[in-house]
């Protein structure tokens, strides 16, 4: 029988040395006291970051132009969510990766129709509200080209909206019910009403808020806050927090590939560097059974460094 | 009953198996190889002992609910100390890792243990992400609304939606939380089965 030949990045030598005594126990409790107490140090120094969340009356208050703009995004369909794909909608083939988009793959789950789920649907919650009705009315029973034309009207004039005494500002013609929808969807907003019409749609209870966080995701008013968070995505994105905090740093090297080309240009940059993430982490997982990679620590001779002590007796 | 009979029964295999692959001075050893000796082996019970304050300090914050600690200054203490455990269990879980890759740590029939380790670290990072989407702050609204694109991007936000804080507040509190424990016992178990990696035979390397 021929005896198999020592492969040194796989196999160990059976250790014939000394051994020294070693208390498990003592040892797990020491180390959970110490982390316990490092713990309750570095909170009571540094505490941690609490940003309220913002909503949709705080941000329609704020930034009444900039939610009114978003709202007609929202309407005539070029708004981020109404263009998204999948998950959401069939608007898009959304990212891909070559030929593939594995979001329309696996198909739209979680459908969110901006105009009736951000506009039509809170603006008709909205009680005693007569005017309102008949324009909704007016709106949904009308032919999908005349929508379509009173929302495009809108749209033009939409560039030199303002808000004024508590009312939306357009010189819109031709727009039909849109100039009303809007104008009230803003009154609703500021109110605070259409913070809870978009999480109701499911009745009572809910713990969904996706619908508010799309369309808090569609306006300028929720990235300028990110950006003054340093949590934008060219800021190293979401491996941050609010604050001087280190957040989630062990994210660094996946939010790294977001900060150089080709991922900063690419649009499909989010799929390029998941797939890029992937690879790594299965190379990570795969390390001891490829060659090369598995020899570099004995080659490179860093364990002579942890192991100091006992090559220093051996020699 | 035959001993034949009770020989075959699933109770008295498992019980043989389990005290063949780990009997008691294996499972709570009283001594140690002495090349165990680098600052480097703190981390991991570091990391271990981490684990066990993220837990305990999550504990306390799921009494009151997820959005307790936005009201009460000890609710804020207790959000604190369960952010920073969970800083000090990554790093200490980071430098275990490049220290046990810079060990070959994997070698004599450990890869099972290198392997087990880093799904503990996946599943870690997971748990930590929607931990962060959970806090029901502007944090949280903000790395939602980011995170969802990439996750899209993969076909995995059709079922795992990180706008709902229900589903991600569940995936937090127990399914990651079960997840990561189960996965580090059996990394652990695995250490103590196989033992810690000898150093590198640097003379046997050059025989060959």
């Amino acid at each position: 029988m021929s005896k198999k030949a020592f492969r040194p990045d796989v196999d160990a030598p059976e250790w014939r040395g000394g051994y020294s005594p070693y208390d498990i126990i003592k040892e797990g409790t020491i180390a959970i006291v110490v982390v316990g107490l490092l713990t309750i140090l570095l909170s009571t120094f540094f505490g941690s970051p609490d940003e309220r969340a913002i909503t949709v009356k705080a941000w329609s208050n704020a930034d009444p132009v900039d939610f009114a703009l978003t709202a007609v995004s929202e309407l005539n369909g070029t708004s981020t969510t109404a263009g998204y794909g999948a998950p959401y909608n069939t608007a898009s083939e959304g990212v891909k990766l070559g030929p593939v988009s594995l979001g329309k793959f696996m198909g739209v789950t979680i459908p969110i129709d901006t105009v009736k789920d951000f506009i039509v649907n809170p603006l008709k919650s909205w009680p005693n509200q007569p005017t309102l009705t008949q324009a909704l009315s007016t709106f949904t029973s009308a032919s999908a080209s005349t929508q379509t034309g009173w929302v495009g009207s809108y749209t033009k004039a939409s560039s030199k909206l303002s808000f004024a005494n508590g009312h939306v500002v357009v010189n819109a013609t031709n727009a039909g019910p849109v100039t009303l929808m809007i104008d009230d969807l803003t009154q609703m907003a500021q109110s605070g009403a259409l913070d809870q019409a978009l999480v109701a749609g499911a009745g009572f209870y809910t713990t969904n808020y996706t619908k508010p966080l799309m369309f808090l995701a569609d306006s300028g008013y929720f990235a300028n806050l990110a950006d003054k968070q340093h949590l934008t995505s060219s800021q190293w994105g979401m491996m941050n927090e609010t604050g001087q905090y280190p957040g989630q740093a062990w994210l660094w090297l996946y939010t790294f590939w977001y900060q150089i080309p080709p991922f900063t240009t690419s649009s499909n940059a989010d799929i390029l560097v998941f797939a890029v993430m992937a690879i790594l982490s299965v190379g990570l997982f795969l390390l001891p059974l490829i060659p090369g990679l598995r020899a570099i620590p004995r080659k490179s001779k860093v364990y002579r460094l942890i192991w100091r002590e006992h090559y220093k007796n051996l020699s | 009953m035959s001993t034949t009979e009770i020989d075959r029964q699933w109770t008295t295999r498992l019980r043989k198996r389990v005290a063949g692959k780990l009997p008691p001075e294996k499972l709570l050893p009283d001594t140690q190889p002495v090349y165990v000796s680098s600052w480097i082996y703190v981390f991991g019970v570091t990391t271990l002992a981490a684990l066990v304050v993220v837990i305990l300090t999550g504990c306390v914050l799921a009494i009151e609910g997820p959005q307790w600690w936005h009201s009460s200054n000890v609710g804020h203490f207790v959000n604190s100390t369960h952010l920073w455990s969970v800083e000090i269990f990554f790093f200490a879980m980071i430098v275990h890792l490049w220290g046990k890759y810079f060990m070959g740590a994997w070698r004599g029939g450990r890869t099972l243990t290198w392997m087990t380790g880093c799904v503990t670290f996946f599943a870690s990072i997971l748990a930590g992400f929607t931990g962060y989407v959970s806090q029901t702050n502007f944090d949280s609204q903000w790395i939602a609304t980011q995170a969802k694109d990439g996750i899209n991007a993969t076909g995995g936000g059709s079922f795992f939606n990180v706008l709902n804080l229900g589903q991600m507040l569940m995936w937090h509190i127990v399914i990651l939380p079960i997840a990561a424990i189960a996965l580090t016992v059996m990394h652990v178990l695995l250490v103590r089965i196989k033992g810690v990696v000898p150093p590198y035979e640097e003379d046997r390397e050059i025989a060959r």
